[in-house]
């Protein structure tokens, strides 16, 4: 059997290049093992080999991502591998962040198993474990000893196309995804067994561990709403017809904003939500962002100003965390805006 | 209330002179059970059979019902709809084990599961492991899908009820015995032990949505107590079957295994106390005051311990919430039963609501998860509707036949009851 081909990312500190002073550095590839590959490729046992090492400064990546990435990716094409592994890179946040990033790209534009390493607290490991398998590796290059056995039995697991079990038996950071196994007991069994546990005071797992959900205060209301500048924001869906940005209908990963200056009602709007029955919605999407009564109120004088853009996304399926970066973003234009209210519908 | 259940293992179930058991098989007479059905909203009924194994599949399904018998003479299965209302659970019943009644057929068309007897399919619902006599019926053109709704409920009721009674006189292959006392005496006899009770929420999110209680629609009860054997005598009864993945069919409440498990340990490890029946509704303030009642209701029996169970998802997970964390403000340990929508990637938070007083959750598993169900030789029922059930989508079903969809199109295999071995965990 050929041996499994394995291309190798490193920064330039692991390289041997140098620090700080050289994370400017340019992407370049070399032939065969650089720096840690070294030790990877021993503990492989001759069934995979390190054919090419890519080293890039992290000032570089992450200064210049799409840059980096593409030519990065160039120069794994040329060593055609079976398997991508990243660092590792313990505590060294701007590596962390490229390993992820580039791993994360090999596996869309390769479609090959790619695997990184390093510390859970790593902003690349917020930022990509749930993209690509991340070792869990100590916050520091002295965990070296453990981190590339770990990395180097993995890897064999991905290239044999093995079963991968949870995060704590394998060692790897949660990619946060459930899926769905079969146990051995019924789930009757298996709670009335858990309630048994918990009356005793015994450990026991949930099966379900709750996510935290952020309480948001209501904002002090507007005492003067005819001063009062209004903007509209909704997780409904709306958009022109034929949903320029493409938003998705469920698990949305963007949000669009769209201009209502001298639009006094929503025609010509539809919805890209798929988690309702989007009939009334289209047939008027005043329903979902009442635009067509607050231009009333302002034309009255009753409300100051509606903002001139209305934002919308998808609630349908959408991960909290992709609402708060939407929210985050978006809120600071409002601001520098001067908006003072914000109407949020949902559906 | 004291309970005999009375086992009769049907190991086959055949087309026959007549409808008769036999050495533990069971045989159905088409005609005798066609002329049972007396409904003008069909245009036809048909009778059908499909066994453990066999490459076939029903769809879409309404509901479950395993065929039972009051042994007793002055009552009824089904009480308050079938037979007359009586307070059911105690005395002696008969179970035709290994056998159900299904009926299928167009009825809204978007609401209905799948059942597949072999393949993957079949490892995701209970019912592929029964001998199982399947209604087809065929409504009328124009009529209200409301009342066909109901006819159909009622067919299914009617024609299990009599295969049930076809167990009266049979000696069962094995009997079991399930007894709780008067709440007083029950709290007695096992004292040294902590107070367990089931909070048992059924589905009334209104028309096609809904449990019956003796009859009575659920939607309007305020949550209110049962003798666990009660359910076991067709107290609850199934209307509802939307996302087919886990909504309770009849089976599955007269099989509940919260029931089951905690009588296993009754005298063990706990006292099971009794049941507490609630709702699921869509208002707010029918919300609060269900659950309200609940937490009471939990405190008022002097309970240690809960397990509560959930039935569907989304609007429902509010209720699940509400009743876990009021009823953990009064002291007493919970234990949730629920299933998940995290999306088919898994990656999507899989409840609508969350609290951290909800720290022991069992999980039927991810509804959203896609499967693909290869074509079967014969079908029971229609394909028509494959595309526009809860978890299918445009393209779902292929034209050889085949099906990829998520696992909520299939007939109780997220059920919240915890029939099922399936579970989901973060990977």
């Amino acid at each position: 059997m050929n041996k499994i081909k394995v291309v190798h990312y490193i920064n330039q500190f692991f390289a041997g290049i140098g620090g700080e002073e050289k994370a400017d550095i340019k992407p370049e590839k070399r032939d065969g093992v650089v720096g840690p590959g070294m030790g990877l490729n021993g503990l492989f046992k001759g069934e995979a080999e390190i054919v090419g090492t890519i080293i890039c400064g992290d000032s570089y990546f992450n200064e210049n991502v799409e840059e980096a990435q593409v030519e990065i990716i160039e120069m794994i094409k040329s060593y055609e591998p079976d398997l991508f592994i990243a660092g590792p890179a313990f505590n060294a946040g701007r590596y962390g962040v490229a390993c992820g990033a580039i791993a994360k790209f090999v596996k869309e534009e390769l479609n090959i198993p790619v695997l990184t390493g390093m510390y859970v607290e790593n902003p690349g490991a917020d930022m990509y474990s749930s993209d690509v398998y991340m070792i869990e590796t100590g916050n520091s290059a002295a965990s070296m000893r453990t981190a590339l056995p770990a990395i180097a039995k993995f890897s064999m697991k991905l290239i044999n196309g093995e079963e991968i079990g949870r995060p704590s038996e394998e060692g790897y950071l949660s990619t946060g995804k459930r899926r769905n196994i079969f146990v051995e007991e019924i789930g009757g069994k298996r709670a009335v067994d858990m309630l048994i546990k918990k009356l005793k005071h015994e450990e026991f797992e949930t099966e379900y561990p709750m996510p935290v959900f952020d309480n948001v205060e209501p904002g002090k209301a507007i005492k003067d709403l005819s001063k009062a500048k209004i903007a509209l924001v909704t997780s409904g869906g709306i958009v022109p017809c034929g949903n320029p940005d493409r938003i998705e209908s469920s698990s949305a990963s963007k949000y669009g904003r769209y201009d209502i200056t001298g639009v006094n009602t929503l025609l010509g709007y539809e919805t890209a939500h798929g988690g309702y029955d989007p009939s009334f919605a289209n047939n008027d999407a005043n329903r979902v962002i009442p635009l067509d009564i607050l231009r009333e109120m302002e034309a009255a004088g009753e409300i100051g100003e509606i903002y001139g853009a209305f934002y919308s996304t998808v609630g349908n399926g959408t991960a909290v965390k992709s609402s708060l970066a939407f929210a985050e973003e978006l809120t600071e234009t409002l601001i520098a805006d001067k908006v003072d209210a914000v109407i949020l519908t949902s559906t | 209330m004291r309970l005999e259940i009375g086992e009769i293992n049907i190991k086959d179930v055949r087309f026959g002179e007549k409808c008769e058991i036999i050495d533990n098989i069971l045989f159905i007479n088409k005609e005798e059970l066609i002329n049972l059905i007396d409904d003008d909203h069909f245009e036809s009924v048909d009778i059908d059979i499909a066994k453990p194994g066999e490459e076939t599949r029903i769809t879409p399904v309404k509901d479950v019902i395993e065929p039972r018998v009051k042994v007793d003479e002055d009552l009824g299965m089904f009480p308050g709809v079938i037979n007359h209302v009586k307070t059911v659970g105690s005395g002696r019943t008969h179970v035709l084990k290994g056998s159900a009644v299904i009926t299928c057929g167009k009825i809204v068309g978007f609401q209905e599961g799948i059942i597949d007897m072999s393949g993957p399919g079949a490892e995701f619902t209970p019912f592929s492991k029964l001998n199982n006599v399947v209604m087809v019926c065929n409504q009328k053109e124009g009529i209200e899908s409301h009342s066909i709704e109901k006819a159909v409920r009622l067919a299914g009721l009617t024609v299990a009820d009599y295969l049930g009674k076809l167990g009266k006189n049979i000696e069962p292959d094995n009997i079991e015995t399930y007894e709780t006392l008067p709440l007083l005496k029950q709290a007695e006899q096992y004292s040294d032990l902590p107070k367990v009770g089931y909070v048992y929420m059924l589905q009334t999110q209104g028309l096609m949505h809904d449990t019956y209680v003796y009859g009575a629609d659920a939607k309007h009860l305020i949550p209110t107590l049962l003798y666990p054997t009660e359910v076991m005598d067709g107290a609850i009864l199934s209307g509802n079957c939307v996302s087919a993945c886990d909504k309770n069919t009849t089976y599955h409440h007269l099989n509940n295994p919260v029931i089951k498990h905690l009588y296993k340990q009754h005298g063990k490890e706990i006292n099971f106390m009794g049941v507490i029946i609630t709702n699921e509704t869509v208002f707010l303030q029918d919300k609060e005051r269900s659950s309200d009642t609940v937490a009471k209701l939990t405190e008022y029996l002097g309970l240690d311990g809960v397990i509560i169970t959930q039935e569907g998802f989304g609007n429902p997970d509010t209720d699940l919430i509400m009743n876990c964390k009021k009823v953990e403000a009064k002291g007493i340990d919970t234990v949730i039963l629920t299933d998940e929508y995290a999306g088919r990637d898994g990656a999507s938070q899989s409840l609508a609501d969350a609290d951290q007083a909800a720290d022991a959750v069992v999980t039927a598993g991810n509804a959203n998860e896609l499967i693909e169900l290869p074509p079967m030789k014969k079908i029971i029922g229609m394909l028509d509707y494959v595309d526009n059930i809860a978890g299918g989508f445009d393209g779902s079903l292929r034209e050889d036949g085949s099906i990829l969809a998520e696992i909520q199109v299939i007939t109780g295999a997220t059920n919240e009851l915890g029939f099922n071995k399936l579970t989901a965990r973060t990977y």
